[in-house]
């Protein structure tokens, strides 16, 4: 049960066609570009104050041994104050791009959560759920990334190349075309090397992983480990996976330390280059004022250059990142709700399955025109194989999705016209795993009903005949619940969806049994606590054992998204059809001891 | 400076080899200074001036410089390739230390200490302890480059070195004062990510309650909290940075401005030449980044050296002391099992009290007790991973203290409630690297009734399981953990509710199967149809066996009869 996004995941479109999708859907980014952008021009001016300075000073203040005092300290003096302006310039623009590219990435962020959040439960499978948090965690956090870093540099060191450029036409076109003919192999060669850099930390990131993996078998599985006695073998392997993760690095960072020395190389053949061909040149082209300066602008001139280089790489996987993220908010949200839509009365209604078709978008037909009519007041167990279907119903009822083609009807209204509150009201899901969040019982329990006092939360505790169980946690109903409710037992979880659903009055209850073992005492609590539950409710269990289809009203037998056999339990064990043969082996088997 | 001095010792050549490097490089960034000054006096000002220069003179400064900067960058790719090997090589050092650890460490350890602790500790703590190594080549360099820097100054003449000595502190004092002040913010701002990281966690793993409690607006709203936390806690630091970093660059251009002040007085005095402020002015508009990078290096150094404690906290540990003996040989055909006078106890939580119990060679015994009662304790002593307080456990008549572990080991069968493989094919799983016929893994899983889902994997046997592989079902995963235990035709079985995800059909199915081998089982078991298969049952009350006998035996008593009671509800 793969979800669908895997195979609509579209080509990723060149870097402007992300950017101009992306500009189009955060107008935050957009808003003063230009004045950022103007900023920036005059702070990259601030690297060009000191050659223009020397220049001027040479040319104008110094001459044969005599030197122009006073003019060289005026020009100084002034440019010490141009410096210091910018100064306050560039500290302003720092703080425009990174308000502009918070702002922007809190509001991506946002969207698409509540995106996830209304996406239907067909694109929440447990496989994807390691996706969708990528999605507003770790990809946000590549473009956060790059906006502190790399959405700087390319605004300021591009402003930086073009000006620092210019200054150098301005003295000698011919000097500024040398050293643009001394940078250009620099491009290819830097290309080259980057090239091999990404692929080698590719190839770390994989050997990471693949150490990581291995250390975190030798911890999760130390106890099998000593009780086959594998340490050296496990050993072994540790070993061969951290020799090639140290080799991995090793080489990898051969690249990355030959990156920057060979700029500054290139730094230096140039400052040559400009020094040699500047005097050929002769008086008549240059002064020794612009001579010098040069010098200093060919230093200048590698620091952007080398940096657009290594933010080149992290702009190629903001982008990537940033059309995930896209992609997500393109996905559409199958499940409408209804406005103002139907409210249901209260009490148990009747609910009908009509001719229901469920597909996910992957093509995969779970469900095949299935029709039932469940009583007012009925409990009704669902039982089947693994990937019958059984799951898949419980999430129509719930509108967790909706069916692609046919009805589920509620009281006699389809649930897709039922509004929105009135369907939280009226139906409540006990799923398998028993999801509790990371705050204390009682909590847990209160978002059954907001606003119910602990009075209320009691009360529905010693309606379920629960009081004894409360009184055996360490601290009550103020015991943590811990991570996803992981501080109790799954027993113990579903107890606590169940208290909810008591606490909410639902009319119709959806119970998802575990299929994991729960320990007996446990059981025997939530058997009897489920009995008083259900009592005036309509109640659809998907069971895995069968003594809760025993005690059903009706029992659904499901097969491969079909129902194969319906019926109370007495009329289907005498029909001698699949549930039949099911009940026997069970029966068989509980009946030796 | 310890953390350095371990790194040091354990892989002094590449160390030595950056650090040559780094001198290297710092020395001819002064050089290039100095021909940068040479160039402006000898070409640049005659050249240029109209008393014209040699064409010969050009080629020398010209290859002056070239020469330069080849030793400039030669010393750089050194300085950077041996300290990455260095701090690479110590990397790899203290994560097998570690993993030494981890294999030899008696299973308390792992007990008592969270997998993502210890998982921190072969992954993250291990970067953030290498960092510190990082720089360190390249802060010798700095430290070697402003000496040589203000050298060099104050032999042109003694008032730039004092400009020096006086800019290059300030810069340094700035730049701690902006680390230490960015330090708390930028702590807060990972934090703050970890917040929201955790928040899409528990809203997407709960979606199912989220959407069915109706909680989809206030899990947005939960989420727009702790973004606007983090939004305000980057911009805080971006503030900082925002002043610190065109401060750090704007320092050393007005530095510059002093210099050229002074340069055209001293000009003018005829005291030095155009060339010495030129090449002044080159070597300190280079300063600024070397000190920047000393910043980086004492700013990371409290965190390496936390993360570096910590690693130690698992390295310093002793290792456990073999107090087993030498016995390296069980008798053949299935061991006979017997406990004598066992206790064990959790600090002060008394799990087995004073046990007795004896297990026929062939025997199948069930365990029945209560949650709590003692039942794993007792299987995990018997599997060695946990030694007794007091008394001893005998196999095939050896002791636990007498018994060679590696010889128990290659006699026993394990499968455990939680079910552990390994990130390889299942057939790797099965046999556990023991290069095997496919005959004897085939009889393995098709008793263990797995054979037939294996087939349909996509790889049949060679499929690989786990993170970066299929994932299979709790009741498949402890399918392959069980023909693991029987692949191994084991004298002892221990099943510890090793079957609880399968349906009772298929478990009574499997263990009926087990009947006819030669071994020993004794198992843990929830399920009366589970239970019926056992020849004998032991009824295990607060760390005691209270009494042994066959089901109907033991329905007699009250408590066993309750329990009972309750799986068959179940």
């Amino acid at each position: 049960m793969l979800g669908g996004l895997e195979l609509i995941e579209e080509e990723q479109p060149p870097a402007l066609g992300i950017l101009r999708r992306g500009l189009r859907e955060s107008p935050e980014l957009r808003r003063g570009l230009r004045v950022t952008v103007v900023f920036a021009l005059l702070s990259a001016v601030a690297r060009l104050v000191l050659p223009v300075l020397i220049q001027q000073t040479l040319d104008g203040g110094f001459d044969e041994g005599n030197v122009d005092v006073t003019f060289v300290v005026r020009t100084a003096l002034a440019a010490g104050g141009l410096i210091c302006v910018i100064y306050v310039l560039t500290t302003l623009t720092y703080r425009r791009v990174i308000e502009t590219a918070e702002n922007t990435l809190l509001a991506l962020r946002l969207r698409t959560f509540t995106h996830i959040q209304h996406l239907s439960l067909a694109e929440h499978t447990s496989s994807r759920k390691g996706i969708l948090t990528a999605r507003v965690t770790s990809d946000v956090e590549t473009l956060a990334q790059f906006a502190q870093w790399g959405a700087l540099a390319w605004v300021v060191d591009s402003s930086l190349i073009v000006g620092t450029l210019a200054v150098m036409a301005f003295y000698s076109w011919q000097l500024a075309l040398l050293t643009i003919v001394v940078y250009i192999p620099l491009l290819p060669i830097l290309r080259a090397i980057q090239g091999r850099q990404l692929r080698a930390y590719n190839d770390v990131r994989t050997k990471t992983a693949e150490t990581l993996g291995r250390t975190s078998e030798a911890v999760a599985g130390a106890a099998t480990i000593r009780a086959y006695g594998y340490q050296e073998e496990v050993g072994d392997r540790l070993e061969e996976a951290n020799r090639e993760l140290v080799t991995a690095q090793t080489h990898a960072h051969k690249f990355f330390s030959v990156l920057a020395p060979t700029m500054d190389f290139f730094g230096g053949v140039a400052t040559g280059a400009v020094a040699v061909v500047g005097v050929l040149l002769g008086p008549d082209t240059l002064t020794v004022g612009e001579a010098t300066a040069f010098l200093f602008l060919v230093t200048i001139l590698i620091q952007p250059i080398s940096q657009l280089g290594e933010v080149l790489d992290q702009t190629q996987t903001a982008l990537a990142g940033w059309w995930k993220i896209l992609q997500m908010i393109d996905v559409p949200i199958d499940v409408v709700e209804p406005s103002p839509g139907v409210a249901l009365d209260y009490g148990a209604p009747e609910v009908e399955l009509r001719n229901v078709d469920f597909t996910y978008r992957t093509g995969d037909q779970v469900l095949h025109d299935v029709s039932v009519v469940i009583a007012s007041g009925a409990s009704v167990a669902i039982v089947g194989e693994t990937g019958s279907g059984k799951t898949t119903m419980a999430k129509l009822l719930t509108r967790l999705a909706d069916p692609t083609d046919g009805s589920v009807l509620v009281a006699g209204v389809d649930l897709r016209e039922v509004s929105t509150s009135s369907r939280n009201q009226t139906i409540r899901m006990v799923p398998q795993d028993g999801f509790l969040f990371d705050t204390t019982l009682r909590e847990n329990i209160r978002f059954g009903r907001p606003g119910a006092s602990d009075i209320d939360i009691d009360a529905a505790v010693d309606s379920l005949g629960l009081g004894d169980w409360m009184g055996s946690l360490p601290e009550g109903l103020d015991t943590a619940a811990g991570e996803r409710g992981e501080g109790v037992s799954v027993g113990e979880r579903q107890l606590v969806a169940l208290i909810r659903a008591q606490l909410a009055d639902a009319g119709l209850l959806i119970l998802d049994e575990a299929t994991s073992a729960v320990d007996p005492e446990t059981e025997v609590r939530m058997a009897a606590a489920l009995e008083r539950l259900s009592r005036g409710r309509t109640t659809v269990s998907i069971a895995h054992r069968l003594s809760t289809a025993e005690r059903a009203d009706l029992v659904i037998v499901m097969d491969d998204g079909r129902i194969v056999e319906s019926g109370p339990h007495r009329d289907l064990v005498t029909q001698g059809g699949i549930y039949a043969a099911l009940h026997r082996d069970w029966v068989g088997n509980t009946q030796q001891a | 400076m310890r953390l350095i001095g371990r790194s040091f010792r354990a892989h002094p050549i590449p160390h030595a080899i950056a650090i040559t490097g780094a001198i290297l490089f710092a020395v001819s960034v002064v050089a290039l200074s100095r021909a940068i000054a040479w160039v402006t006096d000898e070409l640049i000002v005659p050249g240029l001036g109209g008393d014209g220069v040699s064409n010969q003179q050009l080629l020398t400064g010209f290859l002056i410089i070239l020469l330069i900067a080849l030793v400039r960058g030669a010393g750089a790719v050194v300085r950077r390739y041996y300290l990455a090997m260095a701090e690479y090589r110590t990397g790899g050092t203290w994560r097998a230390q570690l993993y030494a650890q981890y294999l030899r460490q008696p299973l308390s350890f792992h007990r008592s200490t969270p997998t993502g602790q210890l998982l921190a500790h072969a992954d993250n703590d291990l970067v953030v302890a290498g960092i510190v190594l990082k720089p360190l080549a390249f802060a010798v360099a700095t430290v070697v480059l402003a000496f040589l820097a203000i050298i060099s100054l104050a032999l042109v003449h003694p008032l730039f070195g004092v400009v020096a000595v006086v800019l290059l502190p300030i810069l340094m004092i700035i730049n701690q004062a902006y680390s230490s002040r960015v330090a708390g913010p930028a702590a807060e701002v990972q934090q703050a990510v970890a917040e929201v990281t955790n928040v899409a966690h528990e809203s997407f793993d709960g979606i199912m309650v989220v959407k069915t409690l109706g909680r989809t607006d206030d899990e947005v709203a939960r989420m727009r909290e702790a973004s606007e936390d983090l939004r305000s806690k980057r911009l805080r630091v971006g503030g900082l940075r925002a002043i610190f970093e065109p401060l750090l660059e704007t320092l050393p251009s007005l530095g510059v401005v002093v210099i050229l002040l002074l340069g055209a007085r001293l000009v003018d005095d005829g005291t030095i030449s155009v060339g010495d402020v030129v090449g002044a002015m080159s070597l300190f508009s280079v300063l600024s980044l070397p000190i920047r990078i000393v910043g980086f290096f004492l700013q990371s150094m409290p965190a390496s050296v936390v993360a570096l404690e910590r690693i130690d906290g698992v390295l310093d540990l002793p290792f456990p002391e073999a107090h087993h003996g030498n016995v390296d040989a069980l008798p053949e055909g299935p061991l006979p099992l017997r406990f004598d006078g066992v206790s064990f106890a959790h600090g002060a939580n008394i799990v087995l009290d004073e046990l007795d119990l004896e297990i026929g060679a062939g025997e199948t015994l069930a365990l029945v007790g209560a949650t709590g009662s003692g039942k794993t304790t007792l299987l995990e002593l018997t599997a060695g991973l946990i030694s007794p307080n007091r008394g001893t456990i005998a196999l095939g008549g050896v002791g636990q203290d007498d018994l060679l572990p590696l010889a128990r080991a290659a006699r026993l069968g394990v499968v455990f409630q939680e079910t552990f493989l390994f990130a390889e094919s299942i057939r790797e799983n099965i046999t556990m690297g023991d290069p095997a016929h496919d005959d004897a893994v085939f009889e393995a899983a098709r008793a263990s009734n797995a054979h037939a889902f294996i087939l349909e994997t996509p790889d049949g046997y060679d499929t690989v399981v786990g993170e970066r592989g299929v994932t299979l079902s709790g009741g498949q995963r402890q399918r392959v953990a069980l023909a693991r235990a029987l692949f191994r035709a084991p004298s002892l079985l221990l099943l510890d509710d090793a079957t609880s995800a399968l349906d009772p059909s298929v478990e009574a199915e499997i263990l009926r199967g087990l009947d006819g081998r030669p071994m020993t089982i004794l198992m843990v078991a929830h399920r009366l149809s589970t239970i019926a298969l056992a020849d004998r049952i032991a009824f295990l009350d607060e760390g005691k066996i209270v009494a042994t006998g066959t089901h109907n035996e033991l329905l007699g008593l009250d408590g066993y009869r309750t329990l009972v009671q309750a799986y068959e509800e179940a």
